[in-house]
Formats: structure tokens, sequence, C-alpha cells
């Protein structure tokens, strides 16, 4: 288990509250929880409970219907546009589906967000693309397309994209969906390099829970559009609740549809 | 607000049988017009944020000119192609007359007139929105179902600003010059057609064109095609950013795009048409 952040740490990013739905689906119903700086947040929970949808609200891709999301200080409802601009520099977001940009090559793609950033020279960009390339073990596919990789392939080149401007805050979007169990630990690794080497803070979903619990510091469980339980893994494979016990031993113990 | 819509499902099915019927009426004559008006409404917001991020220009670069690229060189093959043929078909048409009536002063401006004003705008509008518009839009929506729209806006990166906007420059500008090409190709169909089939000396083509001056003629034909390319952009940005559900929302979008921009052609080449003969 890695070393959590102190508890008196900042906090980075308070969801407080918040409902969503889609037509008459309630999707979120009341969801709160807390990530503090430096800690990894592993956000688990059956499909369709909502995971992506919060993720998408906590870094305001998504207005919730109710609540609030505080991120890195700055309240989303009070944001305006160049706000929430300014704010999404300091994020990074890796996708289920990869969402890269599929008339760029690999290099361009993980160098778009330095480049529109504008801060930094071609060489240097050139430089720190090499470099996350060849952390996500993919040194030499810069020159290709997104259709000539590989999902795994994919999803490396999305997390060298999410963290290219060194992020304060990370999130993570399944990324191990799909992905074989050589492949997800390398991925998990990456997650924690993310806090260990830029001291980023992280909110990941997956349900990946053997490999992820190497990696997060806390768990929470998404069940039903509410968070039914929050801990480590460890109190999670004794829980007292059997949906949670069912997520962690991988039983249908207690688990309806 | 949903507990209120239920209310109101269970409020409706206790009305008396008329209150029913006229709901029904009411519903099958508003929802026609609240569509329209999301239509007409997305299209002018849309339009807005191109204009609000044309003053001061604050657009991608290096994607204007992948589009300039992609809409107007990648498409002027099929340009000078209907052109020609145009042109031919203008000429064939009108060279009975000429023949029988031995008016052939008449035939290079017959088919001029008709191709700068009408013709030429008319159907390269149509055949750009066929080929770039749909193209325009499913790649939107491709982008929109796969997330590459959110990963943008997650980048910090304004959709409007990078993608909206250069096909906007690019469509319009390109198809001006488009047009311009056209008209040329159609002429010079024209002349082949006329020199070749109907008889008429290429020579005696050209002078009736230039003796008869159409160049209002000429002008009006691009004016219409900057409005054209305005309105095919708009219409297939707008459908293409609005896509939802996959695969079928994409398709449909990219088949509401072009009967869209269809009809906007239409409409506005009457409007300038209607404009220019009451104003000149």
């Amino acid at each position: 288990m890695p070393p959590s952040p102190e508890p008196a740490a900042e906090i980075a990013l308070d969801v407080q509250d918040i409902h969503h739905g889609f037509g008459a689906v309630d999707v979120l119903q009341g969801v709160s929880l807390q990530v503090r700086q430096g800690e990894i947040v592993g956000v688990i929970g059956p499909g369709g409970a909502g995971k992506s949808v919060l993720i998408k609200v906590c870094c305001g891709l998504l207005v919730p219907d109710e609540g609030d999301v505080v991120l890195l200080g700055q309240r989303l409802r009070e944001a305006d546009d160049r706000t929430l601009q300014t704010l999404r520099n300091r994020l990074g977001l890796a996708f289920q589906n990869y969402a890269l940009f599929d008339f760029m090559t690999v290099a361009r793609n993980v160098a778009f967000p330095m480049v529109q950033r504008g801060e930094a020279s071609a060489a240097a960009i050139d430089e720190k693309v090499q470099r996350r390339l060849a952390e996500v073990d993919l040194p030499h596919a810069g020159p290709l397309f997104p259709n000539e990789l590989s999902g795994g392939m994919k999803k490396r080149v999305g997390l060298a994209r999410a963290s290219i401007n060194d992020p304060e805050f990370v999130f993570f979007d399944d990324p191990t969906a799909g992905l074989d169990p050589v492949t997800s630990s390398k991925i998990f690794r990456l997650v924690r390099r993310a806090r260990d080497e830029q001291g980023a803070s992280c909110l990941v979903v997956s349900h990946d829970i053997d490999r992820m619990q190497a990696c997060v510091d806390r768990f929470v469980l998404l069940y039903r559009g509410q968070i039914r339980w929050r801990g480590t893994s460890e109190e999670g494979y004794e829980a007292e609740d059997a949906v949670v016990r069912s997520f962690f031993r991988g039983g249908v113990e207690g688990l309806t549809r | 607000m949903k507990a209120a819509a239920g209310a109101g499902t269970g409020a409706s099915k206790r009305l008396h049988p008329v209150g029913r019927a006229a709901l029904r009426v009411l519903s099958a004559v508003g929802t026609p017009f609240v569509s329209a008006a999301e239509l007409v409404g997305g299209i002018v917001l849309t339009l807005t944020g191109i204009l609000r991020a044309l003053i001061p220009p604050r657009f991608d670069g290096h994607e204007t000119w992948r589009n300039l690229h992609r809409v107007g060189v990648k498409s002027s093959p099929i340009v000078v192609l209907t052109a020609l043929f145009t042109g031919a078909i203008m000429v064939i048409q009108s060279g009975e007359y000429v023949r029988t009536t031995g008016a052939t002063g008449l035939l290079g401006w017959g088919a001029g007139l008709a191709v700068f004003s009408e013709v030429g705008p008319v159907l390269i509008g149509l055949m750009f929105s066929g080929r770039v518009g749909a193209n325009n839009t499913a790649e939107l929506g491709t982008m929109k179902v796969t997330e590459q729209i959110d990963a943008l806006r997650a980048l910090a990166i304004d959709p409007v600003h990078h993608l909206v906007v250069p096909r906007f420059v690019a469509m319009v500008s390109m198809l001006f010059l488009l047009t311009v090409l056209g008209d040329l190709f159609a002429l010079i169909g024209g002349a082949i057609t006329s020199e070749l089939i109907v008889g008429v000396d290429y020579r005696s083509f050209f002078a009736s064109i230039f003796e008869t001056h159409l160049l209002d003629e000429f002008l009006v034909g691009l004016v219409k095609a900057t409005f054209f390319g305005a309105s095919i952009s708009v219409v297939s940005c707008y459908f293409g950013m609005g896509v939802r559900g996959g695969a079928a929302g994409v398709g449909k979008a990219v088949n509401d795009a072009v009967v869209n921009a269809a009809i906007g052609i239409f409409a506005i080449d009457y409007l300038i048409t209607f404009l220019w003969s009451e104003l000149f």
C-alpha cells in the first residue's frame, strides 16, 4: 500500500452533494467525496453506476443539476469560461475511450496541450514529448497515427498526453479497460508516477481492483448513484456490507441489479 | 422537476376527452415549431460563436491550413469536371435555338449569364455541400461521439476556436475561389462545345460574353457563393457538434446537414436574386 498523504493535507477536490441525471434517469444522487493534495483515490462500482459522469462533473465538462465541486480551490459553479480554461490548464484527463485526435500523429497528440499553452519552445516540447513517450514504453510511436496503435498503446498515449503539462490534478477514467494484466500493471505504475514525481492528486475510475490497490491510497464505492462505502482495500475485504465485500472478493453475494 | 412532469402526465390522463384531443392537436402543431425554433436558434448561436472568435481573430492556424487544403484543393477536380459539363450542357440546350434563329452572337451571352449568376454558384454550392459539408458533419460528429471534443475542452481549448472557425474560414474562402474556377471552366466547356457541336467559333462565343458586360452577374454569383459557403459551414458544424448516440447519430446528422444546407442554398439564392433585382 502506498504511503497516504497527511490527513491534514489541503483538499484538492471537494465534491459536494452532486445530483445529476439524463432525462428520467438520475445517475448521481447526492455524491460527496474529497481528494487531498497528493492523494490517489480509486472509484469503483458496477457499470452504469455513474463513475464516468462523476469524472466529467468533477472537471467541469458537465454541469450538475444540483450540488457543487471545488477543484484546486475554485468553485466550479462560480467559474466563468476564462476561469474554467485557466483551471483546466492545471488538470489532466485520460479518457476511457482514449479520445486521441485521429488526424494527428502520436507525437502531435502528446504535444498538443503544451503547444496550445504556448509557453515552451518547439525544442523543449519535442524533448518532453520524447521523454513522456519513453516513459510509457512507446519511444518510437511518435510518427504513427492513432489508428495504427493497439488499445493498450492508445491508452498509454492518452496517459502521456494527460500528464504532459505536469498537471496538479489528474483524472483517469478506466485507464485499464480491456487491457491485459501486464499492460494494466504498467498503466497503474504510470498513475503512481504522476503522483510520486509530479505531486499530482489523482481520481482513478477502474474495475481492476486487484492491480489498483497497489496504486491508490483509498477507495470509494459508487453504487446506484451514491457513495456506498469508503476505505482501504484491507477494510474492503473485511467490510460488513456484502455489496462491498463482493466487489473486493469478486463474488456476487449481496449484488442486485 | 421530474416529479412535476410525472404529475403533468397523470393530470392529462384525468382530462376530459375533448381536453386530451386539444392537447394532442397543440402538441402536433407545437412540436415542429419547437424543433424549427431549436434549429434556427442553434444555427444563430453557432454563427454568433464564430463571429465572436473572428473579431479579433482567434483561431488555430495549423487547423485552418489543413482545412483549406482538404476543402479547397481536394474539391477542385470535381468542381472543374462539374463545371466543364455544365457549361457544355448550357450550350447544347441553347444551340438548337441559336442555329434556328441565326443569333450566334447570343450563345456566349446566354451561357455566361446562366453560369455566372445561377448555375455556377448553385451547382458548385450543392456539390460542395454534398462533398465538404457532409464530410465536415461526419468528422465533427465522430469527434463528438469518441469524446475528442470533450478532450479539447478538458485541455482548456475552445472547440469553436479550434475546430469550427477554421472550417468556416476555409469553406467560405474556398467556395468563393472554387466558384471563380468553376465559372472559368464552365465557359471553357461551353466554348469547346460551341466550336465542336454547335458550330459557333469559340472566339465569337467569348466575344459575346465580354461585349455584353456580364461583370454584374459574375459579381452577384460570387456574393451568392460567399453566403452559400457561410451557410454550408455553419449548418454542417452545428449538426456535427450536436451529434448524439454513436454511429446512428452521425448518420442522421449528416443527412440533416445535407438537407438543411440545400434548403439554405436555395433560400439564400432566392433572397439575393430578389434583393439584387430590386436594388440594381
